[in-house]
């Protein structure tokens, strides 16, 4: 029972088609991540999902309501791009204006110990680091104890120390049952945090599967590396089922292929009584099935 | 909800030094400083035997209520719009009618304030006789202030920027003060002038509040004009209201 279905989304402004058709579901309690480059249509999309924007044709079901009704603002919690806070107001006031709004909030003093911000209660927004402001927008997407946290573009700007820290909050929020909807153009957080991914480029959908899945659909090759201890023929290592090619580093050697391919060699490697050292399984990175998925040559 | 939203707004208010000065204290200096006059603490024949001074506590109050209204709410709310507070809070179960009623009853609250030191001042240091209506007094000042920020509100609304915000309402507020006879008291003006004055907010209301400060209820006709600009703009602002 998905929480969160998206059919066939449109959206433009003016001439600019922002999202030309964009479909997917969030099943509950998962990070769902959307990706995209720059101008893909994601912000828009989660837009339309947060009852920002109205589409222009397309179908959306937040909870089983569409997404303006009302009664979803007590249960999505949005933290959006660029969205400031006034210059004078502290952490505390904003933790406390915004838990107001809100019939069952969560306990704004352990969320602002949980995210870090205990010590900055009384300092003012705008004297903030980009850092802690962005601690301070996740806090307020979170103060009303949501069901469902729509979060864009949430480690811009922060360093990379900061940035674990965040990946572990998220995480441990999706433990607590919240499902999560993750704008991102950072691959690294998308393969670390998401259980599954939609890829979008110029308003579509282009993939949608796990981070692991993106990657073997790209690419079905493998690549192991290692120092065997004591020198070994190619035509050996060509042998076994699903090897296509051995290259040779210096006293590394790399075998590529397809299918169950460590088994494979290690197989053909203990019959022969050779030690495999430092061995290391290469796999395209998401990173590469982003540019290969989005490619523009 | 409601309560912390005015009570936030009136902090963060408080923290902009030269808005929460000027609209506080402003019209307690005119006072203070036209009350310095001798000449003005004189009765005018050319004001009915009144003194410049007793006519210029009810434009002080005039004044604070242009402030508030056409100034300050404004950019206030053209600034929140602008930085994304706005959207930030559309997120949220706030309703565009809770932040407007917020920033209303802040502004309100301040003009309270700010009215009530000007009248005192008047009354201990110049001898202005407190208004013999009183009643009168305060619906004349609830009407005058809803009229006057409805029209902020409403170009609040609708200002892209605060910076637009600010021009629109400086724009409104100089006319609007002048026919409140900020720079020569409406009694003097020639008869097609203040005809003219009765039908925009600020005459209205300071002639409102002017016969309410002489013993008498508030015109109906300025208590029409002053409930049509806040139908009209009110409405206004809460149909055209953006967040983003």
């Amino acid at each position: 029972m998905p929480v969160i279905e998206v059919k066939n989304l449109r959206k433009r402004y003016g001439d600019t088609v922002a999202v030309r058709d964009v479909s997917f579901a969030v099943e509950r309690g998962e990070i769902f991540g959307i990706l995209g480059p720059n101008g893909a249509g994601k912000t828009t999309t989660v837009e339309c999902v947060a009852g920002l924007r109205a589409p222009d044709g397309g179908t959306i079901t937040v909870l089983d309501r569409p997404p303006r009704d009302p009664s979803l603002r007590r249960e999505v919690g949005v933290q959006l791009q660029e969205s400031q806070l006034p210059d004078k107001i502290t952490v505390r006031e904003a933790l406390e204006l915004y838990s107001a709004f809100y019939p069952a909030p969560a306990d704004w003093r352990a969320l602002a110990g949980t995210l870090g911000l205990a010590g900055d209660l009384r300092s003012r927004y705008a004297k903030l680091s980009g850092g802690r402001k962005q601690r301070l927008s996740i806090a307020l997407a979170l103060i009303g104890n949501p069901r469902i946290a729509i979060l864009d573009e949430l480690t811009t700007g922060l360093d990379p120390q900061a940035r674990r820290e965040t990946w572990d909050l998220i995480e441990s929020i999706r433990d607590t049952g919240v499902t999560i909807v993750l704008v991102t153009h950072f691959m690294e957080e998308a393969s670390r945090l998401c259980d599954r991914l939609a890829v979008i480029d110029r308003g579509e959908v282009v993939a949608l599967d796990t981070p692991a899945g993106l990657v073997t659909a790209i690419s079905a090759e493998q690549r192991i590396r290692f120092r065997p201890s004591v020198p070994v023929d190619d035509a050996l290592l060509l042998s076994a089922p699903g090897v296509t090619a051995v290259r040779r580093h210096g006293e590394q050697l790399e075998v590529a292929g397809t299918g169950n391919l460590l088994h494979a060699v290690t197989s053909v490697l203990a019959a022969h009584q050779i030690i495999a050292n430092d061995l290391r399984i290469e796999q395209a990175s998401l990173d590469e099935a982003f540019v290969r998925l989005v490619g523009r040559d | 909800m409601f309560r912390k939203l005015t009570v936030t707004e009136l902090k963060l208010l408080a923290r902009e030094p030269m808005p929460a000065f000027f609209s506080l204290f402003f019209p307690t200096i005119l006072v203070a400083i036209l009350g310095s006059v001798p000449s003005f603490r004189e009765p005018n024949a050319g004001l009915g035997g009144a003194r410049v001074i007793d006519i210029y506590v009810g434009i002080a109050v005039a004044l604070t209520l242009a402030m508030l209204g056409l100034q300050v709410t404004p950019l206030v709310l053209a600034t929140y719009r602008e930085k994304g507070i706005l959207r930030r809070l559309a997120t949220t179960p706030a309703r565009p009618t809770l932040l407007l009623g917020a920033q209303l009853t802040a502004a309100l609250l301040t003009a309270i304030v700010a009215s009530g030191l000007a009248v005192a001042v008047g009354r201990i240091a110049f001898d202005v006789p407190l208004p013999s209506n009183f009643a009168g007094f305060v619906l004349a000042f609830l009407l005058a202030a809803l009229g006057v920020f409805a029209i902020g509100l409403f170009v609040a609304a609708v200002a892209p920027s605060g910076k637009a915000g600010n021009s629109i309402g400086t724009l409104l507020f100089f006319p609007s003060m002048f026919f409140a006879g900020l720079w020569t008291p409406r009694e003097v003006f020639p008869r097609a002038l203040q005809r003219i004055g009765d039908f925009t907010p600020l005459g209205a209301g300071e002639r409102a509040l002017h016969d309410a400060m002489t013993g008498h209820w508030p015109s109906l006709l300025s208590a029409t004009v002053l409930v049509g600009y806040l139908a009209v703009f009110g409405l206004g602002a809460a149909r055209l209201f953006r967040w983003s």
